[in-house]
Protein backbone atom coordinates (compact mmCIF):
# COMPACT_ATOMS: atom_id res chain seq x y z
CA UNK A 1 0.00 0.00 0.00
CA UNK A 2 1.28 3.43 -0.85
CA UNK A 3 2.22 5.56 2.16
CA UNK A 4 4.10 8.62 0.97
CA UNK A 5 3.45 10.05 -2.47
CA UNK A 6 5.43 12.75 -4.24
CA UNK A 7 3.37 14.25 -7.04
CA UNK A 8 5.33 16.26 -9.61
CA UNK A 9 7.28 18.10 -6.96
CA UNK A 10 9.37 21.10 -8.01
CA UNK A 11 11.27 23.60 -5.92
CA UNK A 12 12.80 26.90 -6.92
CA UNK A 13 14.61 29.31 -4.64
CA UNK A 14 15.21 32.83 -6.02
CA UNK A 15 17.64 32.29 -8.86
CA UNK A 16 18.09 28.52 -8.43
CA UNK A 17 16.05 25.58 -9.51
CA UNK A 18 16.66 22.88 -6.93
CA UNK A 19 14.16 20.12 -7.64
CA UNK A 20 12.49 19.31 -10.93
CA UNK A 21 9.34 17.27 -11.31
CA UNK A 22 9.84 14.56 -8.74
CA UNK A 23 7.27 11.80 -8.47
CA UNK A 24 7.73 8.82 -6.20
CA UNK A 25 5.60 6.31 -4.37
CA UNK A 26 6.83 4.94 -1.06
CA UNK A 27 5.04 1.85 0.23
CA UNK A 28 4.09 1.40 3.84
CA UNK A 29 6.95 -0.13 5.80
CA UNK A 30 9.41 0.41 2.98
CA UNK A 31 13.00 1.54 3.47
CA UNK A 32 13.88 4.01 0.72
CA UNK A 33 17.27 5.65 0.31
CA UNK A 34 17.52 8.93 -1.57
CA UNK A 35 21.01 9.03 -2.99
CA UNK A 36 22.73 11.92 -4.67
CA UNK A 37 25.81 14.12 -4.76
CA UNK A 38 26.29 16.72 -2.04
CA UNK A 39 24.28 19.86 -2.58
CA UNK A 40 21.92 18.30 -5.12
CA UNK A 41 18.80 19.10 -3.12
CA UNK A 42 18.22 15.85 -1.23
CA UNK A 43 17.86 17.70 2.05
CA UNK A 44 15.48 20.19 0.47
CA UNK A 45 13.40 17.26 -0.71
CA UNK A 46 13.32 15.78 2.77
CA UNK A 47 12.43 19.16 4.27
CA UNK A 48 9.45 19.35 1.95
CA UNK A 49 8.23 15.88 2.90
CA UNK A 50 8.77 16.80 6.55
CA UNK A 51 6.53 19.85 6.16
CA UNK A 52 9.29 22.36 6.95
CA UNK A 53 9.29 23.79 3.43
CA UNK A 54 6.55 24.35 0.90
CA UNK A 55 7.27 23.21 -2.67
CA UNK A 56 6.95 25.63 -5.55
CA UNK A 57 4.90 23.14 -7.50
CA UNK A 58 3.34 19.77 -6.83
CA UNK A 59 2.60 18.24 -3.48
CA UNK A 60 3.42 15.47 -1.07
CA UNK A 61 0.65 13.37 0.38
CA UNK A 62 0.87 10.92 3.22
CA UNK A 63 -2.02 8.46 3.54
CA UNK A 64 -3.68 10.60 0.88
CA UNK A 65 -3.50 13.79 2.96
CA UNK A 66 -1.47 16.73 1.74
CA UNK A 67 1.55 17.67 3.88
CA UNK A 68 1.54 21.34 4.91
CA UNK A 69 3.38 21.41 8.23
CA UNK A 70 5.53 19.26 10.54
CA UNK A 71 3.61 16.50 12.25
CA UNK A 72 4.59 14.32 15.23
CA UNK A 73 3.45 11.23 13.32
CA UNK A 74 6.49 11.67 11.11
CA UNK A 75 9.72 12.46 12.83
CA UNK A 76 12.87 13.92 11.39
CA UNK A 77 16.22 12.59 12.60
CA UNK A 78 19.17 14.88 12.08
CA UNK A 79 22.80 14.11 12.63
CA UNK A 80 23.48 13.52 16.30
CA UNK A 81 23.50 17.29 16.91
CA UNK A 82 19.73 17.13 17.10
CA UNK A 83 19.56 15.79 20.67
CA UNK A 84 18.86 18.40 23.31
CA UNK A 85 22.10 18.92 25.25
CA UNK A 86 20.27 20.30 28.31
CA UNK A 87 18.29 17.11 28.84
CA UNK A 88 19.44 13.73 30.10
CA UNK A 89 19.05 10.60 28.01
CA UNK A 90 15.70 9.73 29.54
CA UNK A 91 14.45 13.31 29.34
CA UNK A 92 15.42 13.43 25.67
CA UNK A 93 13.54 10.24 24.92
CA UNK A 94 10.56 11.50 26.90
CA UNK A 95 10.61 14.88 25.18
CA UNK A 96 7.75 14.23 22.75
CA UNK A 97 5.66 12.27 25.25
CA UNK A 98 4.01 15.21 26.99
CA UNK A 99 0.55 13.87 26.25
CA UNK A 100 1.08 10.58 28.09
CA UNK A 101 0.59 9.93 31.80
CA UNK A 102 3.72 9.69 33.94
CA UNK A 103 3.38 5.94 34.10
CA UNK A 104 3.00 5.38 30.36
CA UNK A 105 5.85 7.77 29.81
CA UNK A 106 8.18 5.88 32.12
CA UNK A 107 7.37 2.58 30.45
CA UNK A 108 7.89 4.01 26.98
CA UNK A 109 11.24 5.55 27.96
CA UNK A 110 12.43 2.30 29.51
CA UNK A 111 11.47 0.38 26.36
CA UNK A 112 13.43 2.64 24.02
CA UNK A 113 16.43 3.00 26.30
CA UNK A 114 16.60 -0.77 26.05
CA UNK A 115 15.99 -0.90 22.30
CA UNK A 116 18.86 1.41 21.41
CA UNK A 117 21.19 -0.02 24.02
CA UNK A 118 21.56 2.93 26.36
CA UNK A 119 20.75 1.09 29.58
CA UNK A 120 22.88 2.49 32.40
CA UNK A 121 23.06 5.92 30.75
CA UNK A 122 19.51 7.09 31.55
CA UNK A 123 20.73 9.97 33.74
CA UNK A 124 23.67 10.93 31.53
CA UNK A 125 23.80 14.12 29.52
CA UNK A 126 24.60 14.04 25.79
CA UNK A 127 28.01 15.60 26.38
CA UNK A 128 28.95 12.45 28.27
CA UNK A 129 28.02 10.20 25.33
CA UNK A 130 29.95 9.20 22.22
CA UNK A 131 28.79 10.24 18.75
CA UNK A 132 27.21 6.85 18.07
CA UNK A 133 25.36 6.89 21.38
CA UNK A 134 23.99 10.35 20.70
CA UNK A 135 22.80 9.17 17.31
CA UNK A 136 21.03 6.19 18.87
CA UNK A 137 19.53 8.53 21.44
CA UNK A 138 18.09 10.69 18.70
CA UNK A 139 16.62 7.66 16.97
CA UNK A 140 15.10 6.59 20.28
CA UNK A 141 13.61 10.04 20.85
CA UNK A 142 12.03 9.84 17.40
CA UNK A 143 10.69 6.30 17.84
CA UNK A 144 9.29 7.00 21.31
CA UNK A 145 6.42 9.06 19.93
CA UNK A 146 5.53 6.07 17.76
CA UNK A 147 5.62 7.81 14.37
CA UNK A 148 4.70 5.88 11.25
CA UNK A 149 7.37 7.50 9.10
CA UNK A 150 10.97 8.38 9.92
CA UNK A 151 13.02 10.83 7.91
CA UNK A 152 16.75 10.49 8.31
CA UNK A 153 19.04 13.14 6.85
CA UNK A 154 22.56 11.71 6.50
CA UNK A 155 22.27 10.55 10.08
CA UNK A 156 25.58 8.72 10.24
CA UNK A 157 27.65 11.22 8.29
CA UNK A 158 29.57 12.49 11.31
CA UNK A 159 30.45 9.08 12.73
CA UNK A 160 33.65 7.12 12.23
CA UNK A 161 33.41 4.27 9.72
CA UNK A 162 33.24 1.43 12.26
CA UNK A 163 30.51 3.10 14.29
CA UNK A 164 28.72 3.84 11.06
CA UNK A 165 28.58 0.16 10.13
CA UNK A 166 27.30 -0.73 13.59
CA UNK A 167 24.67 1.99 13.39
CA UNK A 168 23.41 0.68 10.06
CA UNK A 169 22.96 -2.75 11.57
CA UNK A 170 21.18 -1.22 14.55
CA UNK A 171 18.90 0.79 12.33
CA UNK A 172 17.96 -2.29 10.28
CA UNK A 173 17.24 -4.22 13.45
CA UNK A 174 15.03 -1.41 14.76
CA UNK A 175 13.30 -1.02 11.40
CA UNK A 176 12.48 -4.72 11.30
CA UNK A 177 11.26 -4.66 14.91
CA UNK A 178 9.14 -1.52 14.63
CA UNK A 179 7.92 -1.69 11.01
CA UNK A 180 8.31 1.98 10.20
CA UNK A 181 8.40 3.56 6.77
CA UNK A 182 11.85 5.08 6.38
CA UNK A 183 13.12 7.77 4.03
CA UNK A 184 16.86 7.95 4.33
CA UNK A 185 18.95 10.62 2.61
CA UNK A 186 22.60 9.83 1.96
CA UNK A 187 25.45 10.54 -0.43
CA UNK A 188 27.08 7.19 0.41
CA UNK A 189 26.45 4.58 -2.29
CA UNK A 190 27.52 1.61 -0.16
CA UNK A 191 25.28 2.79 2.64
CA UNK A 192 22.26 2.98 0.37
CA UNK A 193 22.80 -0.51 -1.05
CA UNK A 194 23.32 -1.96 2.42
CA UNK A 195 20.15 -0.49 3.84
CA UNK A 196 17.42 0.17 1.33
CA UNK A 197 14.65 -1.77 -0.35
CA UNK A 198 14.94 0.77 -3.13
CA UNK A 199 17.57 3.36 -3.92
CA UNK A 200 16.39 6.54 -5.59
CA UNK A 201 19.32 7.99 -7.51
CA UNK A 202 19.13 11.77 -7.89
CA UNK A 203 20.88 13.81 -10.55
CA UNK A 204 22.93 16.97 -10.18
CA UNK A 205 21.02 20.22 -9.71
CA UNK A 206 18.28 20.76 -10.69
CA UNK A 207 17.72 17.37 -9.15
CA UNK A 208 15.35 14.92 -10.71
CA UNK A 209 15.05 11.18 -10.28
CA UNK A 210 17.64 9.61 -12.50
CA UNK A 211 16.87 6.00 -11.76
CA UNK A 212 15.25 3.85 -9.10
CA UNK A 213 17.15 0.69 -8.20
CA UNK A 214 15.45 -2.24 -6.51
CA UNK A 215 17.79 -3.88 -4.05
CA UNK A 216 16.49 -7.43 -4.24
CA UNK A 217 18.73 -8.94 -1.57
CA UNK A 218 17.41 -10.19 1.74
CA UNK A 219 18.73 -8.95 5.08
CA UNK A 220 21.25 -9.61 6.51
CA UNK A 221 23.13 -8.70 3.37
CA UNK A 222 26.42 -10.22 2.43
CA UNK A 223 28.60 -7.31 1.38
CA UNK A 224 30.80 -9.48 -0.83
CA UNK A 225 28.00 -11.35 -2.61
CA UNK A 226 28.06 -10.97 -6.40
CA UNK A 227 24.56 -9.48 -6.51
CA UNK A 228 25.47 -6.83 -3.92
CA UNK A 229 28.56 -5.84 -5.88
CA UNK A 230 26.64 -5.84 -9.13
CA UNK A 231 23.97 -3.51 -7.75
CA UNK A 232 26.51 -1.27 -6.11
CA UNK A 233 28.57 -0.96 -9.27
CA UNK A 234 25.53 -0.25 -11.39
CA UNK A 235 24.80 2.73 -9.12
CA UNK A 236 28.40 3.88 -9.27
CA UNK A 237 28.11 3.75 -13.05
CA UNK A 238 24.77 5.54 -12.95
CA UNK A 239 26.33 8.44 -11.07
CA UNK A 240 29.15 8.46 -13.56
CA UNK A 241 31.94 7.11 -11.45
CA UNK A 242 34.02 4.16 -12.49
CA UNK A 243 34.51 2.11 -9.37
CA UNK A 244 38.19 2.74 -8.97
CA UNK A 245 40.28 5.40 -7.32
CA UNK B 1 53.27 43.91 51.59
CA UNK B 2 53.80 46.18 48.61
CA UNK B 3 51.00 48.36 49.88
CA UNK B 4 52.55 48.55 53.36
CA UNK B 5 55.99 49.35 52.00
CA UNK B 6 54.66 52.05 49.70
CA UNK B 7 52.88 53.75 52.61
CA UNK B 8 55.96 53.68 54.84
CA UNK B 9 58.11 55.16 52.11
CA UNK B 10 55.72 57.81 50.85
CA UNK B 11 55.58 61.29 52.34
CA UNK B 12 51.77 61.53 52.34
CA UNK B 13 50.02 60.91 55.62
CA UNK B 14 46.47 60.69 54.29
CA UNK B 15 46.54 57.24 52.69
CA UNK B 16 46.15 54.57 55.36
CA UNK B 17 48.35 51.50 55.72
CA UNK B 18 46.79 48.02 55.52
CA UNK B 19 46.47 47.67 59.29
CA UNK B 20 44.80 51.07 59.55
CA UNK B 21 42.32 50.05 56.89
CA UNK B 22 41.74 46.80 58.70
CA UNK B 23 41.17 48.67 61.96
CA UNK B 24 38.74 50.84 60.01
CA UNK B 25 36.69 47.75 59.19
CA UNK B 26 36.78 46.70 62.84
CA UNK B 27 35.64 50.18 63.88
CA UNK B 28 32.73 50.00 61.43
CA UNK B 29 31.74 46.65 62.90
CA UNK B 30 31.87 48.04 66.41
CA UNK B 31 29.70 51.02 65.50
CA UNK B 32 27.21 48.59 63.97
CA UNK B 33 27.59 50.19 60.55
CA UNK B 34 29.39 47.34 58.79
CA UNK B 35 26.46 45.03 58.47
CA UNK B 36 23.95 47.85 58.06
CA UNK B 37 25.78 49.36 55.11
CA UNK B 38 26.44 46.04 53.41
CA UNK B 39 22.80 45.05 53.76
CA UNK B 40 21.68 48.44 52.48
CA UNK B 41 23.83 48.13 49.35
CA UNK B 42 22.85 44.51 48.74
CA UNK B 43 19.19 45.38 49.23
CA UNK B 44 19.32 47.97 46.46
CA UNK B 45 21.24 45.70 44.11
CA UNK B 46 18.89 42.82 44.72
CA UNK B 47 15.77 44.78 43.92
CA UNK B 48 17.14 46.65 40.95
CA UNK B 49 18.70 43.53 39.53
CA UNK B 50 15.72 41.24 40.07
CA UNK B 51 13.41 43.78 38.52
CA UNK B 52 15.72 43.93 35.50
CA UNK B 53 15.81 40.11 35.24
CA UNK B 54 12.04 39.84 35.31
CA UNK B 55 11.54 42.46 32.62
CA UNK B 56 14.64 42.20 30.45
CA UNK B 57 14.70 38.44 29.88
CA UNK B 58 11.18 38.07 28.44
CA UNK B 59 11.73 41.31 26.53
CA UNK B 60 15.03 40.13 25.08
CA UNK B 61 13.57 36.73 24.13
CA UNK B 62 10.66 38.43 22.39
CA UNK B 63 12.98 40.69 20.43
CA UNK B 64 15.08 37.68 19.50
CA UNK B 65 12.07 35.74 18.24
CA UNK B 66 10.30 38.48 16.34
CA UNK B 67 12.46 40.11 13.72
CA UNK B 68 10.06 43.00 13.36
CA UNK B 69 10.17 43.95 17.02
CA UNK B 70 13.92 43.83 16.91
CA UNK B 71 14.08 46.03 13.83
CA UNK B 72 11.85 48.57 15.52
CA UNK B 73 13.48 48.65 18.94
CA UNK B 74 17.10 47.67 18.42
CA UNK B 75 18.31 51.13 17.29
CA UNK B 76 16.82 52.70 20.41
CA UNK B 77 18.42 49.98 22.51
CA UNK B 78 21.81 50.53 20.91
CA UNK B 79 21.64 54.27 21.57
CA UNK B 80 20.57 53.91 25.20
CA UNK B 81 23.03 51.14 25.96
CA UNK B 82 26.33 53.09 25.90
CA UNK B 83 24.95 55.85 28.15
CA UNK B 84 26.44 55.36 31.59
CA UNK B 85 23.71 54.70 34.14
CA UNK B 86 25.28 57.51 36.15
CA UNK B 87 24.19 59.96 33.48
CA UNK B 88 20.65 59.13 34.55
CA UNK B 89 21.20 60.34 38.09
CA UNK B 90 19.64 63.79 37.59
CA UNK B 91 16.61 62.27 35.87
CA UNK B 92 16.33 59.57 38.53
CA UNK B 93 16.30 62.21 41.24
CA UNK B 94 13.75 64.23 39.30
CA UNK B 95 11.42 61.23 38.93
CA UNK B 96 11.94 59.39 42.18
CA UNK B 97 13.49 61.93 44.53
CA UNK B 98 16.56 61.35 46.66
CA UNK B 99 16.42 57.89 48.17
CA UNK B 100 16.28 54.18 47.67
CA UNK B 101 13.97 54.24 44.70
CA UNK B 102 16.38 56.36 42.68
CA UNK B 103 19.27 54.05 43.47
CA UNK B 104 17.20 50.99 42.59
CA UNK B 105 16.12 52.60 39.35
CA UNK B 106 19.73 53.24 38.39
CA UNK B 107 20.67 49.65 39.09
CA UNK B 108 17.67 48.46 37.12
CA UNK B 109 18.81 50.53 34.15
CA UNK B 110 22.38 49.39 34.46
CA UNK B 111 21.42 45.70 34.36
CA UNK B 112 18.50 46.01 31.96
CA UNK B 113 20.46 46.69 28.77
CA UNK B 114 23.13 44.02 29.02
CA UNK B 115 20.47 41.47 30.01
CA UNK B 116 18.16 42.36 27.13
CA UNK B 117 20.97 42.21 24.61
CA UNK B 118 22.27 38.93 26.04
CA UNK B 119 18.83 37.30 25.84
CA UNK B 120 18.25 38.58 22.31
CA UNK B 121 21.58 37.35 20.99
CA UNK B 122 21.21 34.04 22.76
CA UNK B 123 17.91 33.48 20.94
CA UNK B 124 19.62 34.23 17.61
CA UNK B 125 22.21 31.60 18.41
CA UNK B 126 19.78 28.77 19.07
CA UNK B 127 20.49 25.85 16.77
CA UNK B 128 17.87 25.71 14.07
CA UNK B 129 17.89 21.94 14.42
CA UNK B 130 16.64 22.20 18.02
CA UNK B 131 13.79 24.53 17.10
CA UNK B 132 12.78 22.23 14.27
CA UNK B 133 12.93 19.16 16.44
CA UNK B 134 10.69 20.94 18.94
CA UNK B 135 8.21 21.88 16.22
CA UNK B 136 8.33 18.37 14.79
CA UNK B 137 7.11 16.90 18.08
CA UNK B 138 4.04 19.11 17.84
CA UNK B 139 4.77 21.62 20.60
CA UNK B 140 2.68 24.75 20.95
CA UNK B 141 4.38 28.13 20.93
CA UNK B 142 4.45 28.38 24.73
CA UNK B 143 5.67 24.81 25.12
CA UNK B 144 8.41 25.54 22.61
CA UNK B 145 9.54 28.59 24.60
CA UNK B 146 9.49 26.72 27.88
CA UNK B 147 11.05 23.44 26.81
CA UNK B 148 13.39 24.42 23.97
CA UNK B 149 14.06 28.13 23.69
CA UNK B 150 14.59 28.92 27.35
CA UNK B 151 16.89 25.98 28.16
CA UNK B 152 18.77 26.58 24.91
CA UNK B 153 19.61 30.18 25.76
CA UNK B 154 20.31 29.60 29.44
CA UNK B 155 24.10 29.12 29.25
CA UNK B 156 24.58 32.36 27.35
CA UNK B 157 22.01 34.08 29.50
CA UNK B 158 23.91 33.20 32.65
CA UNK B 159 27.03 34.83 31.23
CA UNK B 160 24.96 37.93 30.57
CA UNK B 161 23.54 37.77 34.09
CA UNK B 162 27.04 37.63 35.51
CA UNK B 163 28.16 40.66 33.56
CA UNK B 164 24.99 42.54 34.48
CA UNK B 165 25.41 41.81 38.17
CA UNK B 166 28.98 43.09 38.01
CA UNK B 167 27.76 46.31 36.45
CA UNK B 168 24.92 46.58 38.98
CA UNK B 169 27.42 46.35 41.80
CA UNK B 170 29.58 49.06 40.22
CA UNK B 171 26.59 51.29 39.86
CA UNK B 172 25.15 50.84 43.35
CA UNK B 173 28.31 52.25 44.86
CA UNK B 174 28.28 55.24 42.57
CA UNK B 175 24.56 55.82 43.06
CA UNK B 176 24.94 55.75 46.83
CA UNK B 177 27.49 58.54 46.66
CA UNK B 178 24.78 60.86 45.47
CA UNK B 179 21.32 59.64 46.06
CA UNK B 180 21.16 58.09 49.55
CA UNK B 181 22.55 58.16 53.08
CA UNK B 182 23.51 54.57 53.75
CA UNK B 183 25.44 51.83 52.01
CA UNK B 184 29.06 51.29 51.05
CA UNK B 185 29.15 54.06 48.47
CA UNK B 186 27.76 56.46 51.01
CA UNK B 187 30.36 55.26 53.52
CA UNK B 188 33.19 56.23 51.21
CA UNK B 189 31.92 59.68 50.37
CA UNK B 190 30.84 60.33 53.97
CA UNK B 191 34.17 59.24 55.45
CA UNK B 192 35.99 61.66 53.22
CA UNK B 193 33.65 64.58 53.86
CA UNK B 194 33.56 64.00 57.62
CA UNK B 195 37.19 64.71 58.43
CA UNK B 196 39.23 62.95 55.81
CA UNK B 197 38.89 59.48 57.35
CA UNK B 198 40.83 57.77 54.58
CA UNK B 199 41.16 54.62 56.62
CA UNK B 200 37.39 54.23 56.33
CA UNK B 201 37.47 55.13 52.63
CA UNK B 202 39.92 52.33 51.92
CA UNK B 203 38.02 50.00 54.26
CA UNK B 204 34.93 50.65 52.14
CA UNK B 205 36.83 49.96 48.94
CA UNK B 206 38.07 46.64 50.28
CA UNK B 207 34.56 45.62 51.31
CA UNK B 208 33.19 46.51 47.88
CA UNK B 209 35.89 44.46 46.20
CA UNK B 210 35.39 41.43 48.40
CA UNK B 211 31.61 41.45 48.04
CA UNK B 212 31.98 41.87 44.27
CA UNK B 213 34.13 38.77 44.14
CA UNK B 214 31.60 36.81 46.22
CA UNK B 215 28.72 37.86 43.97
CA UNK B 216 30.66 36.83 40.89
CA UNK B 217 31.53 33.49 42.46
CA UNK B 218 27.83 32.88 43.11
CA UNK B 219 27.03 33.53 39.46
CA UNK B 220 29.88 31.29 38.41
CA UNK B 221 28.30 28.60 40.53
CA UNK B 222 25.28 28.73 38.20
CA UNK B 223 27.52 27.81 35.26
CA UNK B 224 28.25 24.51 36.93
CA UNK B 225 24.63 23.37 36.88
CA UNK B 226 24.19 20.11 35.01
CA UNK B 227 21.68 21.40 32.49
CA UNK B 228 23.75 24.38 31.36
CA UNK B 229 27.26 22.93 31.35
CA UNK B 230 26.92 21.86 27.71
CA UNK B 231 26.99 25.52 26.73
CA UNK B 232 30.54 26.15 27.94
CA UNK B 233 33.76 24.77 26.54
CA UNK B 234 35.01 21.97 28.76
CA UNK B 235 38.15 23.11 30.59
Amino acid sequence: MSKVQFNHLSMRFPGVEVLRDISLDVREGEFVCILGPSGCGKTTLLNIVGGFLQPTEGEVTIDGVRVTQPDPRRIFVFQERGVFPWLTVEQNIGFGLFKLTEEEKRARIAHYVQLVGLVGFERSYPRELSGGMKQRLEVARALAVNPDVLYLDEPFGALDSITRLQMRRELLRIWQAEKKTILFVTHDIEESVQLADRVVVMSQRPAHIQRIVDIDIRHPRDLSAPRYIQLRDSIFAEIGLAHQV
Amino acid sequence: MAWHLAIVLSPSTLIPSPDQAFLGIVELAERGLLLRYIVASLFRVTWGYLLALVIAIPFGITLGLYKRGELALNPLLQILRPISPLAWIPIAILWFGVGDVSAIFLIFLASFFPLTVAAMHAVHNIEDIHLRAGTNFGLSRTQLIRTVIFPAILPQLIVGMRIALGIAWLVVVAAEMIAVNSGLGFLIIDARNAGNRYDLVVAGMILIGVIGVILDAMMRGLEKLDFVRWGYAEP
